[in-house]
């Protein structure tokens, strides 16, 4: 059982952080400000999310569990926020390039 | 090598990257960006030296909140930037990078002089730490061996504070600082200062809680209740406060003086400046802290706001 769940682990924190890689990728390589924060979100909601998916079996009880499902809730919170708080500056022209 | 350390090499090298990157970057608001991923860096940095309580601060303080008051100098500087731009100063930059280089060599030639184990007080402090009542060893070191420095720490925000707001013209003094007032028509900031600042003060009034026992405090804790302070008013909820207001100074001064007059207390009972009564340290501690920590937060959430800009109205 510990041994299924040690696989799921690196298999789940092995694709968030490809997905947080091909994430850093498209950052620096998208032409503009709205195709670099979609490459961004990749990174911060399903990177994180699976990173915090692989981890919650590590967890030592419900509790510790939880605070990493509400650090994954509280970042896709704050990096929706800011993507559109970007994104709308950037239509107004202030940003694109 | 084992994994560990090549992981600690790693981390290491991406320090002095992101330093030198600051310090080469073209604009200010670059070598700001790069500042803040420094420290954050800097973070991990303490984490795998297991120092918790320096790692929340780092994030909190170094890079956070000085992070936003550099961003905060940059829009400022806009203006007066493209004028000064054409001067040269190289040779001035010759000397800083001597005199920092010779600081590194300095600092790096200490490290490597240190007898190996390095002279430690972290086994006094541990044993000592029944009497002061505390389970976290920093907080023992700051609000009990070493109170004094916590106690001028203190007492250096309220100072930085008039030092911004003497950059006030005297029209406005005891004004409003400018932050923008309109609440925020698309409403994005609304959603988030409503939903994320009943969290945010939860937490940091954890963390300030926790700091007797674990990682955490009045500073860490204080820095999160400031940001979630700042964010009202960035939505446009709340308004800031005029620095005149007797209330505001009231709560800015309380931690200090409070602080202070226990110190002072000490005089009396134990006999010495910022000794505590035996049996008394830990509820002394708990008052200190929960003094302080308004005035932290008070103190950074005005310092972020900036000097007053709008009239005093009435």
């Amino acid at each position: 059982m510990s041994y299924l769940l040690d696989i799921f682990t690196i298999a789940a924190v092995s694709v968030g952080a490809f997905f947080f890689l091909a994430g850093t990728v498209g950052l620096l390589r998208f032409p503009d400000t709205l195709t670099r924060l979609h490459a961004l979100t990749k990174a911060d909601n399903l990177g994180l999310g699976l990173v915090v998916l692989g981890l919650l079996p590590r967890a030592q009880g419900p509790l510790e569990a939880l605070k990493l499902v509400t650090v994954w809730l509280l970042v896709l919170l704050a990096s929706g926020t800011v993507s559109q708080l970007i994104g709308r500056a950037a239509r107004r022209g202030s940003l694109l390039e | 090598m084992t994994l560990a350390s090549a992981l600690e090499i790693f981390l290491a090298m991406l320090v002095l990257a992101s330093a030198i990157w600051t310090i080469t970057a073209r604009g200010t608001f670059a070598a700001v960006v790069g500042f803040v991923t420094y420290g954050l860096l800097l973070t991990l940095v303490w984490m795998s030296l297991s120092s918790v309580d320096i790692a929340l601060t780092e994030a909190a303080i170094g890079s956070g909140v000085t992070g936003i008051l550099l961003l905060g100098a940059t829009a400022r500087l806009e203006v007066t930037e493209k004028c000064t731009a054409a001067r040269s100063d190289t040779p001035l930059h010759v000397v800083a990078a001597i005199v920092c280089a010779l600081v590194t060599i300095g600092l790096a030639a200490v490290v490597l002089a240190l007898p190996v184990p390095a002279p430690t007080l972290a086994a006094a402090a541990v044993a000592n730490m029944p009497a002061v009542g505390l389970g976290n060893p920093v907080a023992a070191v700051l609000l009990a061996y070493r109170a004094l420095d916590t106690l001028l720490e203190s007492a250096v925000l309220p100072l930085a504070l008039i030092g911004v707001w003497s950059l006030a013209s005297d029209q406005v003094w005891g004004g409003r600082p400018g932050f923008q007032q309109q609440l925020d028509r698309e409403g994005l900031l609304v959603f988030l200062a409503r939903l994320l600042t009943p969290f945010g003060l939860l937490t940091g009034i954890y963390i300030v809680w926790v700091g007797a026992d674990a990682p955490g405090g009045k500073f860490q804790g204080g820095t999160i209740l400031a940001a979630m302070w700042i964010l009202t008013m960035m939505a446009g909820i709340t308004d800031c406060p005029p620095i005149g207001r007797l209330w505001l100074r009231i709560v800015l001064i309380t931690g200090p003086i409070v602080f202070l007059a226990i110190g002072l207390a000490g005089f009396v009972v134990p006999g010495t400046f910022l000794a505590y009564p035996a049996g008394l340290a830990k509820p002394l501690i708990l008052i200190i802290e929960a003094a302080l920590t308004p005035s932290i937060a008070a103190s950074l959430g005005l310092l972020l706001a900036g000097p007053p800009e709008r009239m005093p109205e009435g």
